[in-house]
């Protein structure tokens, strides 16, 4: 963490820099995303969408949010 | 008589599984997907758009109520990046049923063996239940079925190449050795394609690019539809003899 209270994390491969204090669910409503309508890896381990309310974002993690789209 | 399969426990009517990609637009794929009568859709596993993230999603068009989603992997060259695909989509979906392909090269899209049964055999540890894109190889399909596969779904011919069913001696192989449904999954091109595999005796025929790239996927979609009724009714009712010549069907007795 650098002074300024942000931390800095990757999701899907592009660095942001978030303020401390944020769950998982609060990342993913701040990208403008439904928690319930996506999956979350971070770094390399599935979050239960059960515990995304639950798990504070740290310093340095690294999130691969996906979603369902089309595919044959 | 109602003619309905079964695929790890859980029926189904429709013997037609259709892809959600390649479309227009969300509500042409709805509407194919409606028209084609199918109950189970592949689905694709990718990053959110962060950039914009106020995009439709397809969930909002094909409601996973409805239908069963069956979430593919797609793009995949390794066991891993398959394993971690769907473990993703199972905590997007809730759900264990799961299409599994793992590909050797961009060329031609063929499965890589190796990695496939490696894969299958994880993922059936990790509580999956894998229909599996394949080889159209007998020996090749038993050890996925003896691995855990639920499901062995067989090119017909490359993905998205609309060639026909290139191997049916092989996979009418594959369909009297199998326990498990057994699927034709890629090489449709129209709706006579849809029949042949059925009349092999396949359980069921998976496609995308057919209805897709049709001029009209709606229309398609209904003639895929009738392509695979038709051709279960077919096997169903087991054809005539070949004959070498030809033999009257009016009586020669009575001739004038």
């Amino acid at each position: 963490m650098i002074q300024d209270g942000t931390l800095s994390i990757r999701v899907n491969g592009e660095h942001r820099r978030v303020r401390d204090g944020l769950t998982i669910a609060d990342l993913a409503l701040e990208l403008g995303l439904e928690p319930t309508k996506v999956a979350v890896e971070r770094n390399l381990e599935i979050v239960p969408r059960s515990t995304l309310g639950e798990v504070r974002v740290e310093d340095g993690d690294e999130f691969e949010i996906v979603t369902f789209v089309g595919g044959g | 008589m109602e003619d309905r399969w079964e695929v790890a426990g859980r029926s189904f009517t429709s013997r037609l599984i259709v892809g959600t990609g390649k479309y227009k637009d969300f509500e042409q794929n709805a509407a194919a997907v409606e028209a084609s009568g199918a109950e189970i859709v592949t689905v694709a596993v990718r990053r959110v758009n962060i950039s914009d993230p106020g995009q439709p999603l397809l969930t909002d068009h094909i409601d996973p109520k409805r239908y069963t989603y069956l979430p593919n992997t797609a793009g995949c060259f390794t066991a891993e990046d398959a394993i971690r695909t769907l473990r993703l989509a199972r905590e997007a979906g809730g759900w264990d049923l799961v299409k599994l392909e793992v590909l050797g090269e961009a060329k031609t899209l063929y499965p890589d063996m190796r990695e496939t049964l490696r894969a299958t055999e994880i993922l059936v540890r990790e509580g999956f239940l894998p229909m599996v894109y394949c080889v159209d190889d007998p020996i090749a399909a038993r050890q996925l079925e003896e691995a855990g596969a639920v499901a062995i779904m067989p090119l017909g011919a490359p993905i998205g190449s609309g060639l026909g069913i290139q191997n049916r001696v092989t996979i009418r192989l594959i369909v009297e050795g199998a326990n498990v449904p057994v699927l034709v999954d890629a090489g449709v091109g129209t709706a006579s394609d849809a029949s042949v595999a059925m009349e092999l005796g396949c359980d069921g025929v998976l496609m995308n690019t057919a209805i897709a790239e049709a001029k009209d996927p709606i229309l398609m979609a209904r003639a895929m539809k009738l392509a695979v009724e038709g051709g279960r009714l077919a096997y169903l009712a087991g054809r005539m003899g070949q004959r070498r010549y030809a033999d009257p069907s009016s009586p020669l007795a009575g001739l004038i």
